[in-house]
Formats: C-alpha cells, structure tokens, sequence
C-alpha cells in the first residue's frame, strides 16, 4: 500500500463543545485507474474520486457544525496486486468501519467479505458490473454507482423515444467490453431496439498517445464501420476505452454515435448545470481547479449518504447507518432533479441517468413515457421481479 | 411570491359597490428570459417587459412599491429596479448569484442568501450597504423573515436545516432537520408556524416556533404521477391563515390545504413546473409561476379554479404583486 495519509477535512469547522462531537471515520480506499484514454480529457487526476470525498466530507462538515458531528477521512490507495482486505483491517484499526470504495468488482468482493468480518459498510463507487447486484449482491455493500444495464437502458430509453431503433453494436476485445454489450443487448430486448449486426475491435495493444494518430484513424474508422445493414445509430461498447472516442464523425455512415462515445450515458458529467448542479460544480472546481467527473460525483455521493444518515440516525454505526439508507425514510438530494433512493433489494442506488455528449447534456432518462408501478426510476436496470440478489 | 398586505388602504365610502375590481400590477421574473413581466391583475394580461440582469429569479417588491429587488444570479447582483421609470437604478451588494432574498417587515433590512459561501448576508436598504452576515449551512437558499421582524430562517438546501436566526443579535437561535433540498419558508401571519418546503424530499415541514422543532409533515399524493414528480416549492397564506397554497414544481399542480387541520382540500391543475405564488392584495386571485410552459396561471381563490393563463417571458420564476 502507498500509504495512508490522514486528511483532516476541508472545513476545519467542528462544534464548539468538541467534547459532545462525534467523529465519523471514513475510508477511501481506491484503485490506480488506467491514465491510457482515447482523450487526453479524460486522464484521472492524482485526486480522481477523493476529490469528491472531501468536497462531500466539507459539506457534511458544514452540517455537522450544526449537529455536533465531524467526518475525517482516512485515504489509501491499492497498487496492481495489492490486497483490499488487508487494507479492510487497516481501516478497522484506525476506526473507519465506513468505507468508499473506488475499486473493480473482484477487489470489490474481497473487500466485502473481510467488511463482513469487521462490520463495516462499503459504499461500491465505481464497479458497474451486474453481478455485484445480483448472484453476488453482498448486505455490506451499498451501490452509489449505476450498473452497466441502468447505463444502458437510460441511452435506449432516448434512442426509442428519438425512434432511433436500428442499433449498429461495436464492442471492444476486453471482457469488460462483451458485458457492456450483453447490457445492450438486453436493453434492446426491454425496449424494443434492433441491434442490425454486432462487430469486435480487435485491442491489438500499443498506447493511445501518438504525434499524428489521426492520419490513421481517419482511414482506419470507416474501415470498421463500412458494409452494415441499414441503421440509425452505432452503439459502441467499449468501457476498455480503446477505440469508441475515433468514431464519431468517422464512421463510414453519417450516422450518430452513442454509447462509449458519442452520446454516453453517466451519472454525471462536467456540463450538468441544471436542478441546481452548477452549484456543486463551482464549489468543485474552486477547490481542486479542475472539473467533476462521474466518479467523483459517485465518490461526493457516498460521502453526502454518509453524512445524511449519520445526521438522521445520530451514528456512526455502520448498521445503524444501513438500517437508515436502506429504510422508508432515507432519500437524497444529488442534482438529479428528482430524489434519489435505494432499492431495498440489492441495496442500489435509484438514479436518473445523464446523457451526454462531453460538451452538453441532451437529455436525462428515464424518459417520458416509460411508465413504472413504483418508481419511473426502476424502468433502469433489473427491476425487483427480476431480480437474483439474496443480500447476505 | 410572498403574501403582501394590500400597501393602499382604500378608505371612504364613495369607493364601495361600484367600484371596479381593484388594478395591481403583478412583476413576474423570467429567469431565462432575463427580463422582468409586469402584468395587470385587472385586465389579466401582460402590460409591458423589462429587461434586466442576467438569470433573474428571486424578487421583492419595498414596502412603499417603489423599488423592486431583483435577483440577477449570473450577474452576482440584486438589482433595483424603479417601479415608476421601469429603469435599473442601482444594486445592492449581495454576493455571487444570489437567488431569494427576503425584507423586513420595517422595511429596512434585506436579507440575501449566498450560496457559494454558506452565507446569510443583511444589507441596509436604504444606505444599501451590508450591515452584517451569519454563518449557516450548505447551499442557503430560503429566506423568510417572522411577521414580528425578530426571527429570520433560512434553509440550507444540502445541510437540510431550517435555521432561526435572531435578527436582533445575527445567532443562530436554533437549527432544526426538514427533509431533502429546503428551497423555501413562510411564516403564518400571526407568527405561530413556520412552514418550510422540502423539494426533493417532497414534503412540507410544519415547525412549531415555541419549541422549534418540526410538529408535522405534510405529504403530498396524486393519482398517476410518481412520488418524484412532486416536489414542492413556493408557499403561501391566505392572510386570515386558513389557507396554504403550495407550489409543486413538476407537478404541474398547486395544493389547497387547511393550514388549521393540515389536510390537502383539492389539487389544482396550473402551468408546467411551477415555482413561486403570489397573492392580489386583495387575494382575489393567486398567480404561479410556470417555469417550463413560460405561462402565469390564475387561480380564482374564491373558486379554487384556475380561470386562465397568461404567457410570460422565457422560463418565470418568482412573482410579486403590488397595487398599481
């Protein structure tokens, strides 16, 4: 482990009696992410995800000024090969049972299985994958992060309102790319979208930085998307973030791109502004001088849940805290427009998703129209009839 | 958006019975029409458009109608705007994108939200200079001053708090948790409640002001639409208090409550998120606010109907009413 270095949060603020303050500890536990994008825009910063951490504890600290509260956080960050569980334990020896979770899903598990153990609640910020949410949903595991399918069903949800139904699917090599596909194939299904024929890109290897790599792939592009059967759309599937970025304006058609580029659905993008966003977003970038992006949205999130369930259940019992989040009461204001709550089923977060094009956000799903029992919320992503998820 | 007095009593018997329905002028901010909407209440139609700074939205009217406080957010200013010469004469020093601010009952003091700083800001309104700040929670945003003058709350919109600040001493008296994003709060006229409502979470907190804390919440259900949908924002009292009305964003519906017993008497269809309600000084009718249909909708308070719609400039926010 690089080390632990202990930030004492942003807002100094703490109650007056600081004999009456309860001081919430919090993990932040994250992974390296890969500085090999197809933009150099989106190269992770040294803060990627803790940012929001502390813009969320500085919020919370501002509250909890009012309710005798303070919330410290602990980071650590796990190199290639490095054990989450160890640095669990670690946590649990300096106090933080609360723990952010910026990691993929098989670290995302061991660190489950040893929170278990200790008592301690993950909040998943980053791992998008289904599995997590279903045959190995975990009690101790709290879902800020949208999965792949609710990602995928708010891009379909627009693209059949738009009747844009005839999909082009184009997915990278990795196994991450082929589940990012699997979801929309399934959000196809649900909504009535046609993928006209599916194609690979080969990851060859080799970096993303070159002096003149447009020359090659302003030929190579067409190349890959020429001879399709008639469609509306081209899907890329490519978390991997290998090619998706050369496509728009380059593939062989004069036809839209969506999903990993083009027009791409999140939880949060650096041009969200409206339901008050901009707010959150000035505060952002006058702390860390550079923009939010949907991991630290997730990461400011799980702090403000934190926060709020700490305020409400006055604790930092992590199952007190769950008892809360996952009750009737909880739900949380987080520039969506709408409240946000969890699914008492697998413990996700109900989220609005953003669709944008990197520059603006075009819409929001769920779209009109697509109608729920419950919540409109739920038309994104498995729903609980379906679901596989025995929380343990 | 806030109730106001009718500010011109009508005395002598010579004015009774055949007298016209009495003309107001109704200032409507258009928040991204940048511009100002004055409506005559008489004629139920738009007279005349102002333009003004940037992203207007929170408006107040002084107490003699002679000055309109405009929040102009992109601007990082309140303007003031001259009800007569319909000119902008000079701002008052609010710091960045203020949003609501509220008015003494004297008059004398504005009190501004400021988001960015986790502010409530006091400015004298005559000498137009700030006099005072107090410290509050994340993202302030309602304003609302005690009929009495002594009590001021603001609600800060992600700490979701209501906090009661003595005028007086410019403490904080007392902070009390409402539900998810309070964006505004409105005392009942003889001072006994505050009534604070919370957008996301959907509901509107009751706070009992002897012993500040919240005594009930009152929720909100309407057949086809889902919980989300509702979300409430502007408020306001008939002035004998038996009555709230209660914006409900998108919604598109304002409730009718019994502000005595709490119980919701019917929803009334408006414009498309409707944000801000104001009252005729004669509370012959109640205006909203509709900011996706750029329209003010008329609700008939005698007939809990909705007898028209007047379109506006782009996107109306808040709205004041003053006589003419």
């Amino acid at each position: 482990m690089r080390k632990l270095l202990v930030l004492l949060c942003l807002a100094v603020s703490v109650a007056a009696n600081a004999a009456d303050t309860l001081a919430v500890k919090v993990g932040v536990l994250r992974q390296v992410h890969s500085r090999e994008t197809v933009s150099i825009l989106d190269i992770p910063a040294t803060d990627d995800a803790l940012a929001g951490v502390l813009m969320g504890a500085a919020d919370n600290n501002t509250t909890g000024k009012f309710t005798g509260q303070s919330f410290e956080t602990i980071d650590a960050v796990l190199e290639e090969g490095e054990d989450a569980a160890a640095a669990i334990d670690k946590f649990a020896e300096q106090g933080a049972r609360l723990v952010i979770a910026d990691l993929d899903a098989p670290r995302l598990l061991a660190a489950a299985e040893r929170a278990k153990t200790k008592g301690a609640l993950l909040f998943n910020i980053s791992a998008p994958d289904e599995n997590l949410r279903e045959e190995n949903c975990r009690a101790d595991v709290i879902h800020v992060a949208p999965s792949r399918a609710m990602l995928a069903d708010g891009l379909a949800q627009y693209l059949i309102w738009k009747k844009w139904s005839r999909w082009l699917l184009i997915k990278g090599s990795h196994p991450a790319d082929e589940l990012l596909a699997q979801a929309y194939r399934a959000a196809a299904r649900k909504f009535g979208g046609k993928i006209v024929e599916e194609r690979v890109y080969e990851d060859t290897g080799g970096g993303r930085r070159s002096d003149s790599g447009s020359v090659q792939t302003q030929r190579q592009m067409p190349v890959l998307t020429q001879s399709a059967p008639a469609y509306d759309v081209l899907i890329a599937a490519d978390e991997s973030d290998v090619f998706a970025g050369y496509l728009p304006y380059r593939n062989w058609d004069a036809r839209p791109v969506a999903g990993s580029a083009g027009l791409a659905p999140t939880s949060w993008d650096a041009a969200h502004e409206q339901w008050g966003a901009q707010q959150l977003q000035n505060r952002f970038i006058q702390t860390f001088r550079r923009a939010m992006n949907a991991r630290d949205n997730n990461a400011w999130l799980a702090m403000r849940m934190i926060g709020e369930a700490a305020t409400r259940a006055n604790s930092d019992d992590p199952q007190k805290l769950r008892a809360y989040l996952t009750g009737p009461d909880f739900s949380i204001a987080a520039f969506k427009g709408v409240r946000l709550t969890l699914r008492d089923w697998n413990q996700q977060l109900r989220q609005p998703i953003l669709l944008s094009d990197g520059r603006m956000v075009a819409s929001v799903s769920p779209q009109e129209g697509f109608l729920h029992q419950t919540s409109e919320l739920d038309t994104l992503g498995p729903d609980r009839p379906e679901t596989k998820c025995r929380l343990q | 958006m806030t109730k106001k007095k009718p500010l011109l009593l009508i005395g002598g018997l010579s004015l009774l019975a055949a007298t016209p329905a009495e003309a107001f002028l109704a200032y409507v901010s258009n928040e991204k029409g940048n511009s100002i909407t004055i409506i005559d209440t008489d004629k139920l139609e738009a007279v005349k458009t102002v333009k003004v700074g940037r992203r207007p939205r929170g408006v107040e009217l002084t107490k003699d109608g002679s000055e309109l406080f405009i929040c102009a957010g992109d601007d990082d200013a309140i303007q003031v705007l001259d009800t007569k010469t319909l000119q902008i004469t000079g701002k008052l020093p609010s710091g960045p994108d203020p949003e609501l601010l509220a008015l003494s009952p004297d008059g004398k003091t504005v009190y501004v939200s400021n988001e960015n700083d986790n502010l409530v800001t006091m400015i004298d309104a005559q000498s137009k200079r700030q006099i005072g700040d107090v410290p509050v929670g994340v993202e302030p945003e309602g304003m609302a001053v005690s009929p009495d003058g002594k009590t001021l709350v603001n609600t800060s919109e992600t700490t979701n708090m209501a906090h009661l600040i003595d005028t007086r001493t410019k403490q904080i008296v007392a902070n009390i948790l409402v539900d998810a994003r309070p964006r505004f709060a409105q005392f009942k006229a003889d001072g006994s409640e505050l009534w604070v409502s919370s957008e996301v979470g959907g509901t509107v907190s009751v706070i009992d002001l002897v012993k500040n804390v919240v005594k009930q919440k009152i929720g909100f259900e309407i057949g086809g639409l889902s919980k989300e949908a509702i979300q409430p924002i502007g408020i306001s009292f008939t002035g004998d208090g038996k009555r709230a009305f209660v914006a409900l964003g998108p919604a598109n519906r304002v409730a009718v409550i019994d502000a005595e017993t709490k119980k919701i008497e019917k929803y009334l269809l408006v414009g498309q998120r409707v944000w801000h309600l104001a009252f005729t000084p004669d509370e012959k009718y109640l205006l909203t606010a509709n900011g996706v249909s750029n329209d003010v909708s008329v609700i008939d308070v005698a007939s809990l109907k909705v007898v028209k719609s007047i379109p506006v400039g782009s996107f109306p926010w808040g709205v004041v009413v003053a006589p003419q």
